[in-house]
C-alpha cells in the first residue's frame, strides 16, 4: 500500500533565519509593514510504499530525524494524507 | 606500509573544490597525497583522511549533509573509529557534523553574507592530530571562505565541548584576542574549530591548505599540516 506524506522542517527557535529576515525586511517594502515573525523551513513530499500505516509513519519519522532534519538546528513535522495521521512537533 | 613518508589520503566528492590544494599542501609539507574518491571503499593503505572544502552534492538539502552515505564515508568511519586521523577542512568539517564525528552544526554567518578573507586564529589546545605541534596561544593567519559557518550546538554539547577542552581554534585579534568584532561569523564562543575526545578527529572552518605557500601570501596553514603529517607518522 502506498501512502503519501508530507514533511515540514524548519529551524529550530532561536537560530538566526537569514531568508525569513531578508523577505521579512522586504514585505514592508512592498507595503506590508505588519508582518513579523517570518521563518523559512523546508517542505518534502514523499511517498512510501509499506505493509500498514503504522510502519509508513514510523519509517517516515526515522527518515525526517535521521536524513530530512539536522536535530541539532532543526525540528520537523510529518503530515500524512489522511488526518487521522496528523504528528505533533517532534523537538 | 609508508617508510618516514605518511600517506595523506583526500576524499574527492561531487562538488569538492579544494581537494588539490589539500593535495598540494600535503605534498609541499612532505607527505605523499593520496587521491580519494567518494564512490569507493577503498582508503588505499593511508595513514591519515582530510575531506577537503566545497559544496559536496551542490550543499543540496543541507551543507554536508548527503556527502556522509557516500560509500567512503563507511570507511572513514571505521577509520576513524580505529584511532585514525580525520580531518575536516570547511565543508569536510560540516560533512564530519552531520555524519556524528563530530558535535554541532555549521548554519548561516551572522551577518548573512559569504566570507571570504584572512582571519587570525587562536590555537586552544595541542591535544588533536591538528595541533599536536601546536602551542595553546598561538595566533595563527588563515583564509576563510564561507557562507555556512556559524558554529552551534545544543547548549548541553556546547558546555561539554568548552568543558572537555575540545575547542581547537578561536576566531581573534592579531594578538590572540576575543571579541566579537573578531568573530567572523557569529559562531559559538568565537570556535573555529573543535575536535573529537580522542582528538584523532577533527574539523575547522578556515583553510589551511591554502596557506602553505609563501609564494601566495601567509603560511599559517604550514604547522597544522606538519601536526596532521607528524600525527599520523607516529601511528604508521
Amino acid at each position: 500500500m502506498k501512502y503519501q506524506f508530507q514533511v515540514v522542517v524548519s529551524l529550530k527557535p532561536g537560530l538566526l533565519d537569514p531568508q525569513g529576515k531578508a523577505i521579512e525586511g522586504s514585505l514592508p517594502a512592498m507595503g506590508w509593514a505588519n508582518a513579523s515573525n517570518v521563518r523559512v523551513g523546508k517542505y518534502v513530499e514523499l511517498v512510501v510504499d509499506a505493509e500498514t500505516e503504522a510502519a509508513a509513519i514510523s519509517q517516515v519519522d526515522e527518515m525526517a530525524r535521521r536524513l530530512l532534519s539536522n536535530p541539532v538546528i532543526e525540528s520537523y513535522r510529518i503530515v500524512a494524507s489522511s488526518p487521522s495521521l496528523r504528528f505533533e512537533d517532534v523537538p | 606500509m609508508s617508510a618516514g613518508t605518511p600517506r595523506v589520503g583526500v576524499v574527492t566528492f561531487p562538488g569538492s573544490l579544494d581537494d588539490r590544494d589539500a593535495l598540494r599542501a600535503v605534498a609541499l609539507m612532505g607527505g605523499d597525497g593520496v587521491p580519494l574518491w567518494h564512490a569507493d571503499r577503498d582508503l588505499r593503505g593511508v595513514d591519515a583522511i582530510i575531506l577537503p572544502g566545497g559544496f559536496s552534492y551542490g550543499d543540496y538539502l543541507r551543507t554536508g549533509a548527503l556527502a556522509r552515505f557516500a560509500p567512503v564515508m563507511d570507511e572513514v568511519r571505521a577509520f576513524a573509529d580505529r584511532g585514525g586521523p580525520v580531518v575536516g577542512i570547511c565543508n569536510g568539517f560540516q560533512i564530519l557534523c552531520e555524519a556524528g564525528l563530530l558535535s554541532g552544526a555549521l548554519i548561516r554567518n551572522r551577518q548573512l553574507r559569504f566570507v571570504c578573507r584572512f582571519v587570525n586564529v587562536r590555537v586552544e589546545t595541542s591535544l588533536s592530530a591538528l595541533t599536536e605541534g601546536l602551542v595553546p596561544g598561538e595566533v595563527l593567519r588563515i583564509p576563510v571562505k564561507h557562507g555556512e559557518g556559524q558554529f552551534t550546538a545544543r547548549p548541553d554539547d556546547l558546555a561539554r565541548i568548552e568543558a572537555e577542552a575540545l575547542v581547537t581554534f578561536r576566531y581573534c585579534g592579531p594578538g590572540g584576542e576575543l571579541d566579537d568584532e573578531h568573530n567572523v561569523n557569529g559562531s559559538a564562543g568565537s570556535i573555529a574549530g573543535i575536535r573529537n575526545s580522542q582528538g584523532n578527529v577533527a574539523g575547522l572552518m578556515p583553510h589551511p591548505e591554502h596557506a602553505v605557500d609563501p609564494d601566495v601570501g601567509s603560511t599559517g596553514g604550514q604547522p597544522l599540516f606538519a601536526s596532521l603529517l607528524a600525527y599520523a607518522l607516529a601511528r604508521v
